[in-house]
């Protein structure tokens, strides 16, 4: 064998999703159950006070920042599980001593943790459908958004598996950074409502990017330009990657 | 023909500064069962880790099966099945479920046939629809070295192979690894139990503080090293020896009534035939005789202290 493993990919790839497939209720009622408590808190009590965001119902305006919310956490979460995992019961023994390249690794590893994000985020869009009118402006960048963003912090989350020797470390970077920033990234509210100071603080928070460029897929309207947020996106990627490079060049708490 | 696995001045240092491996070469023939002996922490473990892709090398090379280990990982790791010494399972998967996964991974297409001969041959067939985590530590360890089947190796690893497990877990072990060779599969298994070694192995290799001190034909290595023992059971006890064999390795046990002789089997003149026929002239008349020969472990135990 020296070419391409794709069957080895494969065969990850289905073991990741089978593993999320035996506890499917857990999978599926946790984001539509969150995401209906939303509604009810922010739609319903807040909402109700609120009226409008830049000219549509505030209901409808949080749709895209609690889609990415969840997507954000999702895929951190499960991408850093899906390889820390293997870390901590000593399965990934098999794994680096199967015929894959690193990068075979990681797209089966990745790939799995954004296909979930993704099918949560769908099922997060179908349940707002149920509480709001959902428009959606540009289906292919809103698809094109679902599919980058899952994909940029389910490498990140591969890179906090792979660096994690703890479970608390696991689940530090989700809690203490991801979700403050997600909720002060403008998932429910524009940034424009902020004062200035913390409009220019907010600036430097790269979530506002991600949410900007989701509404913007919506509701054609958001708080920087689409290029940007798409830019900014990429820029995620590109470094997350290169951070993996470097830990499979160097084995980083992967191989002593 | 060239060897299996070829290990050229394999060096491992740890992040710690521990040097694991200190320049080992090896060669492993083809279809040979191969025990590496060596007391815990003597780099066993890292040497296999090394050749099958979980530990990076510091410097060195190794290929397997002519391939290089970094160059063409892929076709190197294709032919290696590797059974560590922990078990690691994810409890959660199936027996079937777990093996047949381990035969993706490596890239080979579907084979139910043959994982139903080899879940049968490891007792496992009965067992295949159950949970990992149902299993007894035995029959976790027979899902270990399924798995490590699963893909049809050329070569196959047994690190610690019987640490901790039962008499017929050991035996069907052993049976399995002779039926391996039959195949034409290379078996290399790490050990501390000599008679495990000394049972199975075609050859051995003596591993300790990171460098390989000895590899050498298991019977060869024993006719080598060997001491033998030539036991006279008296008729008479004997209170001392006689002036004749004075100087002589002899030592009089069980108050007079054994004489134990230790000679080097390899040497040319053993002495024994002196011995007998000085006994003979001394008139000290015996009733039987038996020489034993060195276990393996004599051996080891002496190569390693020697080294230390």
């Amino acid at each position: 064998m020296r070419g391409l493993n794709p069957g080895g990919v494969w065969a990850i790839y289905r073991y990741e999703l089978s593993r999320t497939v035996r506890t499917i209720w857990q999978s599926v009622a946790t984001p539509v159950i969150t995401t209906a408590l939303y509604f009810v808190v922010f739609g319903g009590a807040i909402g109700s006070r609120i009226h409008e965001v830049g000219g549509v119902s505030y209901g409808a305006f949080i749709v895209p920042g609690l889609i990415m919310l969840s997507l954000l956490t999702q895929s951190l979460s499960n991408a850093s599980i899906g390889i820390y995992f293997p870390k901590f019961t000593g399965t990934i023994f098999e794994i680096l001593s199967a015929p894959l390249s690193p990068v075979e690794a990681v797209a089966a590893y990745v790939g799995a943790a954004a296909t979930k994000s993704i099918v949560i985020g769908l099922i997060i869009l179908a349940t707002a459908t149920l509480f709001v009118e959902v428009r959606i402006d540009h289906p292919f960048w809103m698809v094109a958004f679902l599919i980058l963003t899952s994909v940029a912090f389910s490498l990140l989350g591969f890179v906090i598996g792979v660096w994690a020797k703890t479970f608390e470390q696991l689940a530090v970077i989700p809690s203490l950074v991801v979700t403050p920033l997600t909720f002060l990234g403008g998932a429910f509210y524009s940034i424009d409502m902020l004062p200035p100071f913390w409009r220019t603080v907010s600036l430097f928070n790269p979530v506002v990017y991600l949410v900007s460029g989701f509404r913007w897929s919506f509701l054609s309207q958001g708080d920087v330009s689409v290029a940007t947020s798409l830019g900014f996106t990429i820029a995620f990627i590109v470094v997350s990657l290169a951070i993996l490079t470097w830990i499979f060049r160097t084995g980083w708490r992967l191989k002593p | 023909m060239p060897p299996i696995i070829d290990c050229a001045a394999v060096t491992k240092r740890y992040a710690n500064g521990h040097l694991a491996l200190d320049a080992v070469d090896l060669a492993i023939d083809k279809g040979e069962i191969f025990a590496l002996l060596g007391p815990n922490g003597a780099g066993k473990t890292t040497l296999i880790g090394v050749v099958c892709g979980t530990v990076s090398m510091t410097s060195g090379a190794v290929r397997v099966a002519g391939f290089d280990i970094q160059r063409d990982f892929r076709a190197a790791r294709f032919a290696i099945g590797l059974v560590p010494q922990e078990i690691a399972l994810d409890i959660f998967a199936t027996v079937w479920g777990t093996v047949s996964f381990s035969r993706r991974l490596f890239g080979r297409p579907p084979d139910p046939a043959y994982l139903e001969r080899l879940l049968r041959d490891l007792s496992l067939w009965e067992k295949r629809n159950s949970r990992i985590v149902e299993l007894s530590g035995g029959m976790k360890r027979r899902v270990m070295i399924a798995k490590a089947l699963s893909h049809q190796p050329e070569v196959l690893f047994l690190d610690e192979p019987t640490a901790g497990v039962d008499v017929n877990l050991r035996r069907d072990m052993w049976a399995l690894v002779r039926r391996l060779r039959d195949d034409g599969v290379t078996v290399i298994l790490t050990t501390h139990y000599i008679e495990e070694a000394e049972e199975m192995a075609d050859r051995v290799g003596v591993i300790d503080k990171g460098r390989v001190l000895l590899v050498e034909d298991k019977k060869a290595l024993m006719r080598k090293l060997g001491k033998r023992r030539l036991t006279l059971v008296l008729t008479r006890p004997l209170p001392a020896l006689p002036d004749s064999l004075a100087g002589w390795p002899i030592a009089l046990e069980d108050g007079g009534r054994r004489l134990a002789y230790s000679f080097d089997a390899s040497a040319r003149d053993t002495g024994a035939p002196t011995l007998l026929r000085r006994l003979a002239e001394a008139g000290v008349d015996f009733a039987d005789l038996e020489t034993t020969a060195s276990s393996l472990e004599d051996i080891f135990v002496d190569l390693v202290g020697r080294a230390a």
